[in-house]
């Protein structure tokens, strides 16, 4: 039996040796694909474009706004006259946040009386709007608690000042909230998934295509065989390919890795028989490549969004959420993340490592049976 | 041109279609499943963020702001915890998003120095949930402060003094921020990009391995023409497709729409026309099929999903990037859509990204002409 297996390997392993040009085919674009989409895929808000508009000319609201443009976060792009051209600012997309500080904001600050700053956010981009508001929130309530403090300071100077309770984040994993370390492991999944899935389902397909499946098919080997034979080389090729992806990827945007690399390979691999079963499942059923790459994109398009990659699982329907509990992808994003960032091992990862072994042997096993039927 | 040879060719165009009802299938499925797996699986709207609670004073005062978290709808505890090591667990394991923790000395330190603090320990790996749960935490601990100052006030019989400033917010558009809102024009745009290339990147190829080449070769009919009748059927699949797409996110997913049909028509009709040349300059590219279908792929779905603004937003994105985000054409129709369906935004406003979406139409179709070779070699 091995021997046959390891004949078959060795027939792979030459006809990948003699297509140069299908190495490079395989090696470049997800290498280009992994830098373009490592810088692309980013929800931090930095330099939101910031419209003010003034009617009190004062020291406090100049102090106010100058807080807006200080802390990095906004960008004050225009200064409007009046209310119309906030409007305008606002409806052609040259602002997302408008300040509007009304006449009388100082005076009433000095008195004591609630000042109000209005501020105005384009919800277009919900994502962007809602982390815009929370830091429009953390710079007023900065600045209202100052003039707290000094204005109780020159009314009541016998008086304590009054009690607050603040919130201290602290922040884990990932001290400065750096998107690109939540990202980059997800694109590290991603282009393996796509990947190993194309390559594997086409292989057998192409085989059937140019007919030399029927000549393999007259030799003694069995079903499990030739599964097996052409999932070996393939692994080997997958899990090069992430090797280097996730070398480059990692090197090139300086992610940390702070886990057990082996809990890590682990991971991989279980993640690549999964995968590779994906592959051989869609090729024992296609009979044309024309037909696995339809069958290819109606199968890895689901796992990528049902795989918590930039989208929360927890936020999805009931249904969704089902669909994503046998998406391996959605596994593997939570053990390579985990290893990367949390430096977790195997007594936190065990539940997602079992899943991947479990969905690998069920995909693999049904492929076998599938061949065997498609045999007959 | 001779309109009665590019009516001759959309003509035959049009029968191989009907022929291959498996292709049709495709072409009508794929939105519909894209639809509804974008539209339901896609959601970056935060709520019940499950949290964890380490109280390590266990006062009334400690208790009230645990109720306060409990009040809010934007989290869920999950666990209440008895030390840090079933902290660390709860958040290593992913059980827990945030843990709240109360200091041993929270209400001593409230009573004597006026000021106390509560921790909030974030799994920052997924920076935007930990965000965004960091902005509610800080609401609730914020109205929880200005409570306990109403109560000390009260209780010595001074006025009730006022928060000095106050941000009062005006959401424009999309008042709510439901991301669904945000997301649903770009899953058209992402659905009209992947079906579009799809469509016409099989054309010529086909031709190549049906081996009709040599009879379409020997015939009359310039590049220009055939470019214009093999396009041409499927702008009105495209339509087809958009008007089905278009109708899910009104009224299956009840995305606000807010502009005028004519505007949506028409700027569809352009990035249709953008879509089709795209997919028609592959095949007349590419001789194999499957080949030229992959090709369009590769250029439709993860430059639109990751570079049109949809799912990230362009000016977050590092100058060369943005730069790269000028050569994906869902980029200004998926800007054109969302000002269409949430500002409600007419031709006029919209100048600027017609323009540009024109000019691609043009560019993409003198390329996919030039591309087509009345030759056999």
């Amino acid at each position: 039996m091995w021997g046959r297996i390891f004949n078959l390997v060795l027939k792979e392993f030459l006809q990948m040796r003699r297509d140069r040009q299908a190495r490079f085919r395989l090696i470049i674009p997800p290498l280009i694909q992994m830098i373009i989409f490592g810088y692309a895929a980013t929800f931090e808000v930095y330099h939101v474009s910031t419209t003010v508009l003034d009617l009190d000319h004062s020291q406090e609201s100049r102090e106010l706004i100058a807080r807006f443009a200080d802390s990095g976060r906004f960008e004050i792009v225009e200064t409007a006259r009046n209310p119309a051209e906030i409007r305008r600012a606002i409806d052609r997309a040259n602002a997302v946040v408008a300040i509007v500080i009304q006449a009388g904001f100082a005076e009433e600050l000095r008195k004591g009386v609630s000042a109000p700053a209005q501020i105005i956010v384009d919800g277009t981009n919900s994502n962007t709007a809602l982390i815009a508001l929370t830091y429009v929130n953390q710079i007023v309530a900065a600045y209202a608690e100052e003039m707290a403090q000094d204005l109780s300071r020159r009314l009541h100077p016998a008086r304590p000042p009054p009690p607050t309770v603040t919130l201290e984040p602290r922040p884990w994993y990932n001290v400065d909230y750096n998107s690109r370390w939540f990202f980059v492991p997800g694109v590290i999944a991603t282009l393996t998934l796509v990947m190993v899935v194309n390559l594997t389902s086409f292989a057998i397909v192409r085989e059937r295509e140019v007919g030399t499946l029927e000549q393999i098919m007259v030799t003694p080997i069995r079903p499990i065989e030739f599964i097996l034979g052409k999932m070996i080389p393939f692994f080997f090729v997958g899990l090069a390919l992430t090797v280097v992806i996730a070398g480059v990827g990692t090197l090139w945007f300086q992610i940390p890795f702070v886990g057990n690399p082996f809990v890590l390979l682990l991971g991989t691999t279980l993640y690549l028989f999964s995968v590779l079963g994906i592959g051989l499942l869609i090729s024992t059923v296609c009979l044309t490549q024309q037909q696995a790459f339809a069958t290819n994109f109606f199968v890895i398009n689901p796992a990528f969004i049902l795989s918590g990659f930039s989208f929360p699982i927890a936020s999805m329907p009931v249904f969704m959420q089902w669909l994503s509990s046998i998406n391996p992808m959605s596994y593997y994003l939570v053990v390579i993340r985990g290893t990367f960032l949390k430096g977790v091992g195997l007594d936190v990862l065990w539940p997602q490592m079992l899943a991947l072994a479990v969905l690998g042997l069920a995909l693999l096993g049904l492929s076998v049976l599938r061949f065997r039927k498609s045999l007959d | 041109m001779s309109l009665r040879r590019i009516k001759a060719i959309a003509k035959k165009e049009i029968i191989q279609v009907w022929r291959d009802p498996r292709s049709l299938m495709v072409v009508l499925l794929m939105p519909l499943m894209q639809m509804a797996l974008l539209g339901y699986g896609v959601n970056l709207d935060i709520k019940h963020v499950p949290i964890c609670v380490f109280d390590r004073e266990g006062s009334q005062q400690s208790q009230a702001l645990m109720k306060a978290f409990q009040a809010s709808l934007y989290f869920r505890i999950v666990e209440t915890e008895r030390d840090y090591g079933a902290v660390k667990r709860a958040i290593d394991g992913g059980r827990c998003k945030m843990a709240v923790v109360i200091p041993p000395d929270f209400s001593q330190d409230l009573a004597a120095t006026n000021s106390a603090s509560v921790q909030a320990i974030l799994d920052a790996t997924d920076d935007n949930t930990a965000n965004i749960a960091l902005g509610y935490a800080q609401a609730v601990v914020a109205s929880y402060s200005g409570n306990v100052q109403l109560e000390r006030t009260q209780s010595l019989g001074q006025p009730p003094s006022a928060i000095p400033a106050v941000a009062q917010y005006r959401v424009w558009f999309n008042e709510d921020l439901v991301s669904r809102d945000f997301i649903m024009p770009g899953v058209v745009a992402l659905v009209l990009a992947l079906v579009g290339a799809q469509l016409t990147s099989l054309t010529i190829s086909r031709e190549w391995e049906r081996g009709t080449m040599e009879v379409l070769v020997s015939t009359p009919v310039t590049r220009m023409e055939l470019m214009t009748g093999k396009i041409l059927p499927y702008f009105f699949i495209g339509l087809l497709d958009a008007t089905l797409c278009l109708v899910i996110a009104v009224f299956w997913f009840e995305t606000p729409f807010r502009g005028a049909i004519t505007t949506l028509f028409v700027t569809t009709s352009l990035f249709l026309i953008v879509v089709l040349g795209l997919g028609y300059f592959i095949s007349a590219s590419i001789r194999s099929q499957v080949g030229a279908s992959q090709i369009a792929l590769v250029v439709t779905l993860l430059p639109t999903t990751l570079l049109s603004g949809f799912a990230f937003p362009i000016e977050q994105m590092p100058p060369a990037i943005q730069g790269l985000t000028f050569l994906v054409p869902a980029r200004y129709y998926f800007s054109i859509l969302k000002s269409v369906f949430l500002k409600g935004s007419g031709l006029a406003d919209l100048v600027a990204p017609i323009v540009l979406l024109a000019l691609y139409a043009t560019i993409i179709g003198l390329l996919a002409a030039r591309a087509f070779r009345k030759t056999l070699g």
